[in-house]
């Protein structure tokens, strides 16, 4: 057995942004300037997505938010380098792989309005996007049983040989679960295209990552079930784009499944239901905001010339003006049609089905809720 | 036609649709090499490879997991549970997800899966190798649930099930795997999902019976049916062949006939789904009922090992059940 060393890349931390914002020579991916600012601008417009939602939902107009304040560069990252046919199957945190794979940001906004103009019909709750245009699945609220999917997913991709990945998502509480264990070991055995990414928040609500597992790290399990297991800075955009290429690479060339961890912080509660002020520090919390994932690429960027103060401006204000118009036409949109309740259980309608929605159609409406 | 077994008929089943079409993959504990414990997938590691006839490891979480991430991308898996008693490591996968996943998505993906399991005791399997957990799927939106008696019926429903847009819970009745036997078509066919079978029809008589039954207890109905007929009761004999949907048209018509109606299975009484068959009976087809309708069922304990006998609701249990609601 060879023995365990701190650099070894289940226990170091992959990363290439240093404290002064410039890319270390020895791990720099060299990811072309317009990659860099796609990513940075979709990195933008998320953390303002993210924020106008929430105060949608303090003013009562949306149920629920999940934001990823914080975590963006892993799906952002995600996004930029999955390739048409690769499936995407997020947690909580990791929705806007979608737009950045060309999901239509009104579709995504209603999905969290879940009105009409929602692909899902407004069965779900907010954050549990799926599109079946660009290959995204959605969680279903339930810890972990994703993870299993992609890894079936991937297999299948394997047998039709179509060069494409699995990604698989979650958060280092979900790695408690069966379905995680199940997921790291059939992608073992079968040796399929699927790269199973864990953001490391440091919390699973209000429970620590080290009462969640005794592990030195979360990549390291990865050992157990002889796959590769990297750890990478979850905050830092190009450390991830090297990471997932290459396990991207290793996939498609039949080198099998990669486990990363990408160690990363909540920023904000864990939902809008969520007081974090009751189980954590605000002096962590303002630690890891100097970490900001967002600002250390804007720190590159800058050093780079590839943004200034005054294009960061007038592109915030685009992105504003853009997200705001989006809200507006989605929010004036209808619910689901009522009748659309008993559609999508089966393929057809069976009779029981049948009889219960001639009754609710022709019974009185609900009083609304509040 | 040729003579055949459950396991023979099922596993016809599998390997012609195998054959006509190669996105259907069967995976599980112990199906490859061996081919299956009971030996239903027996020959299909060899003819159709390991890539569709996975011997997978043995985690039903994963399995179930796995087979719906292979079916969202357009493989047609047909996981085996090698006993129901063990599909509940799976259960969150099938209740939370493969159920779901039409619905949630507002149409754009489903999950299509055949989970083929055997179910029920008089094998001397004990608390774990005996169960007949039919009704926790059946009270799951979105399943489907069949349960052929009969060889016939097997082959068909199950080429049907493959067939079928939805997922489908197979349980295969292991108590009569081989002991049932019957004629079964060389090639291909279906049997209708969502139709009953009337098994022995009624003779006009003074006092008539509905029995409903599926399953393993199909074969203890008639055999009470045969006991009765002695004494004049008339038994008309519904195996309901899918569970859900019902075939709701088919047993209402022979309760009007009959005015009776006695439900057996081997599940437990409380919750089984002789309740909700009595329920539906009693809001449909009140007025032509002439007693109170019976259930013979499992008892409200565990599976019991060696008081298995006295468990199961077989025909010496039905017999009176019968005489009961004819005599009403
Ligand atoms: C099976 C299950 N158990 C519990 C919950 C309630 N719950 C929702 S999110 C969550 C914590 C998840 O933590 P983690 O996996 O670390 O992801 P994070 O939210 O931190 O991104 C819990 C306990 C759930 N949704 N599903």
């Amino acid at each position: 057995m060879t023995p365990v060393s701190e650099h070894d890349p289940d226990i170091g931390l992959f990363t290439v942004l240093r404290e002064d914002g410039s890319a270390d020579p020895k791990t720099d991916p060299n990811v072309p300037d317009a990659v860099l600012l796609r990513g940075y601008r979709e990195m933008r417009r998320l953390r303002m997505i993210d924020a106008k939602m929430i105060v949608l939902q303090r003013q009562g107009r949306v149920g629920f938010y999940g934001a990823c304040t914080g975590q963006e560069a892993t799906p952002i990252a995600t996004g930029l380098i999955a390739s048409e046919g690769d499936w995407v199957y997020p947690a909580l945190r990791e929705q806007s792989v979608m737009l950045v794979r060309g999901f239509p940001l009104d579709a995504f906004i209603a999905q969290v309005f879940g009105n009409s103009g929602d692909v899902q019909k407004g069965r779900q709750m907010p954050s549990h996007h799926s599109g079946r245009s660009v290959n995204q699945v959605s969680w279903s609220s339930c810890i972990g049983p994703q993870i299993p999917q992609a890894v079936g997913t991937a297999f299948a991709m394997k047998k039709a040989k179509s060069g494409n990945v699995a990604f698989g998502f979650m958060g280092d509480g979900a790695t408690s679960q069966p379905d995680f264990h199940a997921a790291m070991n059939f992608a073992g055995v079968w040796k399929v295209p699927c790269i199973l990414v864990c953001q490391n928040n440091h919390w699973s609500i209000s429970v620590p990552t080290e009462k969640q597992t005794a592990s030195r790290t979360i990549a390291i399990k990865a050992r157990a079930y002889g796959l590769p297991g990297v750890r990478v800075d979850g905050n830092d955009l190009l450390a991830l784009y090297k990471v997932l290429s290459d396990a991207k690479e290793r996939a498609k060339n039949g080198g099998g499944a990669t486990f990363v961890e990408a160690l990363t912080y909540r920023i904000g509660a864990h939902s809008t239901s969520d007081d974090p002020t009751r189980y954590r520090s605000e002096a962590e919390v303002n630690a890891w905001k100097k970490k900001d994932p967002l600002d250390r690429l804007r720190k590159h960027l800058v050093l780079r010339g590839l943004v200034s103060d005054a294009g960061d401006v007038a592109m915030d204000e685009e992105l504003s003006a853009e997200v705001a118009a989006s809200i507006k036409r989605v929010e004036a949109l209808p619910p689901p049609d009522r009748a659309s309740l008993f559609d999508d259980v089966y393929a057809t309608l069976p009779w029981h089905l049948r009889e219960q929605r001639d009754a609710l159609v022709r019974g009185p409406s609900p009083v609304p809720h509040g | 036609m040729s003579e055949m077994n459950m396991v023979q008929a099922i596993n016809d089943a599998l390997r012609l649709e195998m054959r006509r079409d190669d996105r259907v993959v069967v995976l599980g504990e112990d199906v490859g090499k061996v081919g299956g414990v009971f030996r239903v997938t027996a020959g299909l590691h060899e003819e159709f490879g390991e890539d569709r006839v996975l011997d997978t490891p043995l985690s039903e979480g994963g399995i179930i997991g796995t087979a719906i991430g292979m079916a969202l991308y357009g493989l047609v898996p047909v996981p085996e549970i090698q006993f129901a008693d063990f599909i509940f490591p799976g259960y969150d996968q099938i209740v939370s997800e493969l159920a779901k996943y039409r619905y949630r998505s507002g149409g754009e993906y489903s999950a299509k899966l055949v989970i083929r399991t055997p179910v029920g005791g008089g094998i001397r399997g004990g608390l774990y190798h005996s169960q007949s957990p039919e009704a926790l799927f059946i009270h799951v939106a979105g399943l489907k649930v069949v349960c052929p008696a009969t060889p016939y019926d097997a082959k068909g429903l199950l080429l049907a099930s493959i067939r079928d847009p939805d997922p489908v819970l197979f349980f295969e009745p292991k108590r009569v795997y081989r002991a049932a036997k019957g004629e079964v078509p060389e090639g291909d066919y279906t049997v209708e999902i969502g139709k009953a079978r009337i098994a022995r029809e009624a003779q006009k008589a003074a006092r008539m019976v509905t029995v409903i039954a599926w399953g393993a207890m199909l074969y203890e109905a008639i055999a009470a049916a045969e006991e009765v007929k002695k004494k004049g009761i008339e038994c008309e004999i519904v195996d309901l062949r899918t569970l859900w949907p019902l075939d709701i048209d088919t047993i209402v018509a022979s309760v009007e006939k009959t005015g009776r109606v006695v439900v057996v299975h081997e599940a437990p009484r409380t919750c089984g789904f002789g309740a909700e068959l009595v329920s539906l009976i009693t809001e449909r087809a009140f007025l032509h009922l002439e007693a109170p309708p019976e259930r013979v069922t499992g008892f409200d304990t565990p599976f019991p090992y060696t008081l298995e006998m006295e468990y199961l609701p077989l025909a010496h249990r039905i017999v009176p059940a019968l005489e009961k609601v004819a005599g009403f």
